[in-house]
């Protein structure tokens, strides 16, 4: 075999594991009610198809070529199992359907359970940290070391959030389901949230980190059309999905080549993806257009009017201070009234802007971003002496190399 | 699934009464009426105050002490317990939500014995 078919295999084995493992898994918990072996059985028919696949080349349709090696495994596995002895007919007669359906219809499920497992991943009997790492796991398919990578914590911590998360699962009865129409509104709020912390930690990573790090934010874009193709009508996940490519597309611009930061005024905005801002833009006026405005649209918008400027000084800050008095409405939090006074900045002066800050300053006291915003102010009112005190406030309050870099640049500039 | 909710909250100086307070006994008492006739609570109490408490340890060598007081101090005392019997940990978070006076409580699935 050449190494382009090989390239080609891993290439087209790869793309498989994403979008078929996540749909596999979340039919076989369906079907089985067991985690741990939906989850082998699964691992065991990839494992396979990497030995058949290079020599006997692609199959036809990747997706039902697993789906029934790993049916075949599950019959033989649940046949040796006392505790499927009873159930045994039912789950072959699942299985088989499962299968017989995916033939049909030339390779979709009829049935995607992926919402069910997307909402038991995100369940909030389940801490933060085990969302994170059993969704990233189980639904994006993300193996458990390069899940450990890209949070900077040991594999066994990831290992064991896992395996805590799966028998609290089991044992405290969280039911596997998409929730009812009452508590949906409160449990999307937590799928989102997981989702966006995936990728601001991805998209927070530096060029020099681990590029499984770095690949999180595509991780999560990922997650998020996903949920935004299961649940077409959900305005606030169309808004992530936004979001999150609107930031995606000018990504490049973030870093020098040195690896050091580059602030919004200053990012070359020729290398920014301008189809890809158009379709996000695209994407958020259609969720915008459901009526029912939420802190991911509000947030997608602000960055939005940002990516289709065409320059820092022609940015329509009107419309941004406008957006961010809403957002600052739904969500009261500092950090929003922070992000809206340096917007207040552009559009009504930085004496304006420092008198927002102030009432902040105890929630935020610990906070660089709000040292190093109140500096930016100070330095523009020509109070060099009160800017470079606050600078050093904020300078000891970070360890990020590349923000770090940016303050001490403006530390030592005359 | 069998579960234990425990109910705590900060607990009421002794001797307390007022209207607001009977207010909110009358609605618990309700409260528990419903979930009982439903069947979804089969059993609980509500519990003398923590002044009541005595802790009894026991170590490894069989020593045994008792001591006046729960076995942990703390803002929010455990006032009372209730036994559902419910679907999954779902039905029980919107029950326990429904508890009509404010609360922590906390929901234990059940060891089962078969």
């Amino acid at each position: 075999m050449s190494s382009e078919q090989r390239a080609l295999i891993d290439a087209r084995l790869a793309e498989t594991v994403r979008e078929e493992r996540g749909r596999l898994v979340a039919s076989l918990v369906r079907v089985l009610g067991d985690w741990e072996v939906a989850e082998e059985l699964v691992q065991e028919a990839l494992v396979t198809a990497l030995e058949t696949w290079p020599r006997d080349g692609l199959p036809r349709n990747p997706g039902a070529w697993l789906l029934t090696t790993a049916r075949h495994r599950a019959i033989d596995r649940l046949r040796r199992d006392a505790r499927y002895r009873e159930r045994l007919g039912i789950i072959g007669e699942e299985l088989r359907s499962m299968s017989s359906s995916w033939a049909e219809t030339g390779g979709v499920l009829a049935q995607d359970d992926r919402l069910r497992l997307i909402f038991t991943c995100c369940h909030p009997a389940l801490s933060r940290e085990a969302q994170v790492a059993l969704t990233l796991r189980t639904v994006a398919g993300l193996e458990t070391p390069a899940v450990a990578r890209a949070f900077l914590v040991p594999e066994a911590t990831v290992a064991q959030r896992i395996v805590r998360a799966k028998r609290k699962i089991h044992d405290a009865g969280i039911p596997y389901r998409v929730p009812e129409a009452a508590e949906l509104p409160a449990r999307l709020e937590q799928v989102l949230a997981v989702l966006y912390l995936v990728f601001n930690e991805g998209y927070l990573a530096s060029a020099g980190e681990a590029a499984e790090r770095r690949d999180l934010a595509q991780d999560a874009a990922w997650l998020a059309s996903l949920l935004v193709r299961l649940m077409p009508d959900e305005p606030e996940a169309i808004g992530l999905l936004a979001l999150m490519r609107l930031h995606l597309a000018r990504a490049d611009s973030r870093f020098a080549a040195d690896g050091s930061l580059v602030l919004l005024p200053d990012q070359d905005r020729g290398t920014w993806d301008r189809a890809a801002i158009a379709e996000a833009h695209a994407l958020l006026e259609r969720g915008l257009r459901m009526g029912r405005v939420g802190p991911y649209q509000l947030q997608a918008a602000i960055v939005a009017c940002h990516a289709t400027s065409p320059s820092y000084a022609r940015t329509d800050w009107q419309e941004v201070v406008a957006l961010y008095d809403r957002l600052l409405q739904l969500t009261p939090t500092p950090v929003v009234a922070l992000n809206r006074a340096l917007a207040v900045a552009e559009l009504r002066g930085p004496a304006e802007a420092l008198a927002a800050l102030d009432p902040l300053a105890s929630r935020l006291a610990d906070y660089h971003l709000y040292h190093a915003a109140r500096g930016l102010l100070l330095r523009r009112l020509g109070r060099v002496e009160e800017a470079r005190a606050t600078e050093r406030r904020a300078l000891s309050l970070t360890a990020n190399p590349a923000e770090r870099r940016l303050l001490e640049e403006r530390l030592t500039a005359p | 699934m069998k579960y234990m909710v425990l109910i705590a909250g900060p607990e009421d100086p002794p001797g307390s009464t007022s209207p607001e307070r009977s207010a909110a006994y009358d609605r618990i008492l309700r409260w528990w009426e419903e979930q009982s006739s439903s069947g979804k609570v089969i059993e609980g109490y509500e519990l003398q105050p923590s002044l009541t408490a005595t802790t009894v340890r026991r170590d490894e060598a069989g020593n045994v002490t008792v001591t006046d007081g729960p076995f942990v101090e703390a803002k929010e005392m455990v006032g009372g317990y209730a036994i559902l019997d419910v679907a999954d940990l779902d039905e029980a978070i919107a029950l326990v939500s429904d508890w009509p006076s404010s609360a922590t409580l906390e929901i234990r699935p059940l060891v089962r014995q078969d």
